[in-house]
């Protein structure tokens, strides 16, 4: 049996997983896909504390590698289940394997929340994508659209802008939520059109994409923009369905706890993304890994 | 044996023409995910049997991307005799990438 069982690899389980360690506990990392997280994702990191421009990437293997020189195991394997019965938790895996703990933190993140569009799943990789930095390349002189209003929307719409002939930016609203310095830069990007109060609402396309239609909230009236690829990033969405036995989940599917991290279930905690709160950051993760092992470590 | 660097010049020997199975794996170097899947893949090559491992950079060999409609990275193939038998997109782990080719 394990002191702590951490599901989720990412930067708010890999700090739970730190401070844990250090506080002399053992720690066994479930991960159902790579290391890192979301972050892995992002080109470059400006807002984390003393590490101007590091990449996601780079962040997310030193962060792992620090976790594992302090002696964390990392299972490759989905939880899809706990089980709490008084002191021991149990973690049942997709592989179906079961894993004894004293304590459980869940650090499962978000995942990217796809539009609910017919055929979106068919033409992922054919012309939808969740990562332009992944696949912007391949849409170098060509017309694409990125859809949404947050952050990453407008930095893979800054990026694309770069490489790509024509960037339309779709969003829901006029007003946009990433950071006023970034949507002020995209605004003077001559290649940049914005088309607003517009949701997608079809894909258009045989084998790939050839085309969005959108939709204008305010008037109803359709537009097709002829575009090769469509980047979205209309935001993030949690993964918990599995953990609803052992923590409340919010309407959305956040676990509800504080910022304690403490949930319902005594020695069940929850950290990160996952868990209901206002700012979703590399920081505030790194900060509820550390809160919820040292409530972990100091209720045991 | 250790992934192979698959071009223009030895894809069809080493991929198309190829006795057994061939994981290939397109990536680029400035693709967050990719180096995350990238030491997978290396790991299963060192260990593969009955399969061999390929890695193509789409930087490099933009012909090789084109010609496979790759437009989204990493990106995982697996082409048996002479054909793609499967297809995989994103980061997945190392059970899910013998899987694929398991089940190819």
């Amino acid at each position: 049996m394990k002191d702590v069982i951490i599901i989720g690899a990412g930067p708010a389980g890999l700090t739970a997983a730190i401070y844990a360690l250090r506080a002399g506990k053992s720690v066994l990392l479930l991960e159902a896909k790579a290391y890192g997280g979301q972050i892995i994702n992002t080109p470059e990191i400006d807002n984390y504390p003393a590490m101007p421009h590091v990449s996601g990437f780079e962040f997310a293997q030193k962060l792992y590698e620090q976790a594992v020189s302090f002696g964390a195991e990392l299972v490759y394997e989905a939880a899809v289940g706990i089980e709490s019965s008084g002191d021991v938790k149990v973690v049942t895996t997709s592989s179906n394997n079961k894993y004894e703990a004293k304590a459980v933190i869940i650090a499962t993140g978000a995942k990217n929340r796809p539009m609910g569009l017919a055929r979106e799943e068919e033409l992922i990789g054919r012309g939808v994508s969740y990562c332009a930095t992944c696949d912007g390349m391949f849409y170098r002189r060509k017309d694409v659209a990125v859809f949404g209003g947050g952050n990453t929307a407008v930095e893979d719409a800054l990026f694309l802008s770069q490489y790509c002939n024509k960037v339309y930016v779709i969003h829901r609203r006029r007003q946009f939520r990433a950071d006023a310095a970034d949507v002020e830069k995209l605004k003077a990007r001559e290649n940049v059109e914005f088309v607003l109060d517009c949701n997608v609402t079809d894909l258009i396309g045989e084998d790939k994409l050839s085309a969005v239609e959108v939709t204008n909230k305010v008037d109803g009236s359709r537009r097709e923009i002829p575009v090769a690829g469509l980047f979205v990033a209309i935001g993030q969405m949690p993964d918990n369905g599995a953990f609803s036995n052992a923590v409340e989940l919010d309407e959305k599917g956040y676990v509800a706890a504080n910022e304690s991290c403490r949930t319902k279930t005594p020695g069940v905690y929850v950290a990160g993304d996952c868990r209901t709160k206002e700012i979703r950051q590399l920081t505030t993760a790194a900060s509820d890994g550390a809160i919820a092992a040292l409530a972990a470590c100091g209720e045991m | 044996m250790a992934a192979i660097e698959l071009t223009m010049d030895n894809f069809e020997k080493e991929v198309l023409q190829s006795d057994i199975p061939v994981l290939v794996d397109f990536w680029a170097i400035w693709c967050g995910p990719c180096k995350m899947l990238s030491p997978v893949v290396d790991e299963i090559g060192e260990s593969a049997e009955g399969f061999k491992v390929g890695k193509v950079n789409v930087d490099e060999e933009p012909d090789l991307a084109e010609r496979f409609g790759i437009s989204s990275i990493p990106c995982l193939i697996v082409f048996k005799g002479g054909r793609e038998a499967k297809r995989s997109i994103g980061v997945i782990p190392k059970q899910a990438v013998l899987d694929l080719v398991k089940n190819a």
